[in-house]
């Protein structure tokens, strides 16, 4: 829960005057709060808040339909929902998801007839390491994850349950760490870097340090970290703002998941060290609604920094002040793309926007805008307190320093482990995740936008050059690991469902092509005739014309596996 | 333009053309003759590059890019129809025909020849289906043939009328245009201005009278049963 649960009682009078006068922005916090507390938005709470923040009435109903966990009516008051992505798929959550509706004596989908229970299917609740799992959402109470999947727990009303698993090569972001709570300030310790900073160094000198630590952005992109924060700091404008990118939701990534869940002082110091380099006073972490554990360690971190001084006004006596909000998604994969996420938090369907013009000089309300990803500004502090050098001790030329990724699937010790960029696929596999279990199939690199590889490709080192020279991805660090026992068409079925849920509509090559890839891809055991130029037809298209990179990548993974498994694709 | 703008120069399809800056490749294009298909595309309304109809190759970019939406710059090599462009326009089209009746879209139906769509091309591919809604006494709404254009929701909000009747439900495949909570037009605050008739591309949006007399009906009786769905008067409030 985020939000202590107020001694009056609630109604939706109350909760629209706590949002009234901020206008659209105020949207989703908004919303949030009339769904947890009534389980749905109906017609009359669209109507108070339509008042209160100044929005069309039609403009909210469309917000409510447009992300996955806001309801326009009403269903049972714990919402269970089971996620069928390659991962959790292999462990079991299909049985899973059947068994809990046997339990309940109803389909996916329905509400139980006494209005306590609606099962849902879902897509990536970023929880693979611990498949199968669940979120679950109780009425007046919130967001609860349970991983593994405990259908008893779950209907026993008892709390879910997990710790982190990581391991670390080089021991910088991940080292001598609890694993099942957050790091406190107390251990964490001075914000070191953040001081540094602001005692020693302009921003200008904060921004060329980044630079030429080499560090690119790690949410899947790519972009060099510096020249972004360079380019902002110049763009004309006001205000200024930092963006921290926490909507991680590509399947089979959840690194950033466990950063903020054990260690959510080194982003807040690495977000206001980003603050301070580009002149911003103003942050925003938009965190995924499926991330309740990581949210409400996030906002007691925020407290104890505050608390110390180390955010809000006059940050340790410098004149420099930051203040920052957490945001929560509400079930959309779309707004992890950042322009769409600017629009989330602004209070409007998460539609992606043309680029140009980028978010460096019209991001967040117009105005310029750094946006990084968790790992991203986790690296930051390091940087500052020991140097470019430092960092580029680890990785190549063109990859410097440390990565993150997240190994789930087939392998023995699924987790999140900390590696200089360079080593190769097997030493991950076989030393860092104690090796695969069973003979190895295929590597899905990149999560569902990613692409596959086949087992006599794993000695292929981890950095961007390197996987971009066999056609393959480093992405955001997902790598799903698939034996012999698994059936490929299986796995592409559950990708072509993802991107079909996922796809926001708004262009007509993702808005129809991922629709037609799912059924392709749900008959691939019986293909129709023309089946395979089909597919690669809607392939090309959406990746040659869609409008964001949602579409742009939403046949990857599928065209890689027509490339490298052409048996599957019968003409 | 307020100011004499300078100019660039690009080629399209081998035609070497000047335009003034800021102008876009579609602009362009058809000032020398060279017409790119477009489905959203409107005078009245903000190009927000969702149909990709209009997509062309420059400079063989990794990424083909929206005609409508990407101005012209000094040097750029333009390919209006090349082999990857009519790729991309024949399988929007032919996803396009597969989930939307365009019985009633001429310009899309020429395309459609124009661009040799099959249109058995996915004979299994569900299409969007919706009933058609028959809730006031000057326009239907039939939303099998809507293409998702966004032009209807445009003119009713910023773009024109700032009425804000319309929004856009659901997501992906099943995005559709609709009211708050789905309420028929007369308790929604239209005022039936008509622009959004106006500008539909596939009659999806029909004027009453022309649908009634498609149904076979004389214009009385499309007026005898329009009676009952004029707009209910709501009090107006003295603040």
């Amino acid at each position: 829960m985020v939000d202590q649960p107020s001694p009056e009682p609630v109604t939706l009078e109350r909760i629209a005057a706590g949002f009234a006068g901020r206008g659209r922005e105020a949207l989703l916090p908004a919303l949030w709060a009339v769904q947890t507390a009534y389980g749905y938005i109906g017609p009359e709470a669209v109507q108070v808040l339509s008042q209160a923040l100044s929005v069309p009435e039609a403009d909210i109903y469309g917000v409510i339909g447009f992300y996955s966990m806001f309801y326009d009516r009403p269903t049972g008051r714990t919402i269970i929902r089971v996620c069928t992505s390659p991962s959790c798929g292999l462990a079991g959550a299909d049985r899973a998801l059947h068994d809990l509706c046997d339990r309940l004596g109803i389909a996916p989908g329905e509400t139980t007839p006494d209005g306590q229970y609606t099962v849902e299917q879902t897509t990536c609740l970023g929880l693979c390491e611990h498949a199968p799992a669940a979120l679950v959402s109780r009425q007046g109470a919130g967001e609860q994850q349970y991983a593994p999947l405990d259908i008893d727990a779950i209907l026993a009303g008892q709390p879910g349950h997990h710790a982190a698993v990581i391991g670390s090569m080089t021991r910088v972001l991940l080292r001598d760490l609890p694993t099942d709570r957050a790091q406190t300030l107390a251990e964490y310790g001075e914000y070191t870097a953040l001081q540094r900073a602001l005692s020693d160094l302009m921003p200008e000198e904060v921004i060329a340090k980044i630079e030429a630590s080499g560090l690119v952005g790690r949410g899947g992109a790519a972009f060099p970290t510096g020249l972004k924060w360079s380019f902002t700091r110049r763009a004309p404008g006001a205000p200024h703002y930092v963006v921290c990118n926490a909507d991680e939701s590509e399947p089979g990534t959840f690194k950033d998941r466990v950063l903020l869940e054990i260690r959510p002082h080194l982003l807040l110091e690495g977000l206001a060290i980003c603050a301070y380099a580009i002149g911003a006073e103003q942050a925003y972490i938009f965190i995924r609604g499926e991330y309740p554990l990581a949210t409400e360690r996030l906002q007691q971190a925020i407290a104890e920094a505050e608390a110390a001084g180390y955010l809000g006004e006059n940050i340790l006596g410098s004149g420099f002040s930051l203040r920052v909000e957490v945001r929560r998604g509400a079930g959309a994969y779309i707004c992890g793309e950042e322009t769409a996420l600017f629009e989330a938090i602004e209070g409007k369907r998460g539609y992606p926007r043309i680029k140009p013009p980028f978010p460096t000089t019209h991001g967040l309300f117009g105005k310029p805008t750094v946006i990084n990803n968790v790992e991203t500004l986790c690296k930051v502090p390091g940087i500052i307190n020991r140097g470019g050098r430092w960092f580029r001790q680890w990785g190549t030329d063109l990859s410097t320093g440390i990565k993150l990724v997240a190994v789930s699937g087939h392998v023995r010790r699924p987790g999140v482990y900390e590696i200089p960029l360079g080593v190769t696929l097997r030493h991950v596999l076989e030393e860092l995740c104690g090796g695969v279990v069973g003979e190895l199939q295929a590597v899905l690199m990149g999560g569902a936008a990613g692409t596959f590889l086949k087992p006599e490709e794993i000695d292929v080192r981890l950095t961007f050059e390197d996987l971009r020279a066999i056609g393959s991805t480093l992405g955001s660090g997902a790598i799903m690991v698939f034996n012999d026992t698994v059936d490929l068409r299986d796995v592409l079925r559950r990708i072509g469902e993802f991107f079909q849920h996922e796809s926001c509509g708004k262009c007509y090559p993702c808005q129809l092509g991922t629709q037609r890839q799912k059924e392709i891809l749900e008959r691939l055991a019986a293909p129709l005739p023309g089946d395979r130029q089909r597919l690669a037809d809607i392939g090309q298209t959406m990746t040659e014309s869609s409008l964001c990179g949602l579409g742009q990548t939403a046949a990857a993974a599928v065209l890689s596996a027509m490339r490298q498994w052409p048996e599957l694709f019968p003409a | 333009m307020a100011e004499p703008a300078s100019t660039v120069t690009l080629t399209i399809d081998g035609q070497s053309v000047t335009v003034p800056a800021n102008t876009t490749i579609l602009e362009a294009a058809r000032s020398i003759g060279i017409d790119i298909p477009t489905i959203c595309a409107h005078d009245a309304t903000t190009p927000r590059g969702l149909c990709r109809l209009c997509v062309v190759d420059i400079n063989r970019g990794r990424l083909l890019q929206p005609a409508c939406i990407v101005p012209c710059q000094d040097g750029m090599v333009v390919e209006t129809a090349n082999d990857r462009v009519r790729t991309s326009r024949r399988t929007i089209l032919e996803m396009l025909n597969s989930a939307v009746d365009l019985s009633q879209a001429p310009a899309i139906q020429r395309y459609l020849a124009e661009y040799g769509a099959d249109p058995q091309r996915f004979p299994e591919g569900r299409r969007r289906e919706h009933p058609v809604l028959d809730d006031n006494a000057f326009y239907i709404r039939d939303y099998n043939k809507c293409v998702m254009c966004w032009r209807c929701v445009q003119v009713c909000a910023e773009d024109a009328q700032y009425i804000f009747a319309l929004s856009i439900d659901a997501r992906g495949f099943n995005s559709h245009i609709t009211t708050a909570f789905d309420i028929p037009m007369p308790e929604s605050t239209c005022v039936f201005c008509g622009q959004c008739v106006g500008v539909c591309p596939t009659n999806a949006l029909k004027p009453k009278i022309e649908w009634g007399l498609e149904q076979g009906l004389s214009p009385d009786q499309i007026r005898e049963a329009s009676r009952g769905l004029r707009r209910r008067q709501k009090p107006i409030r003295v603040e």
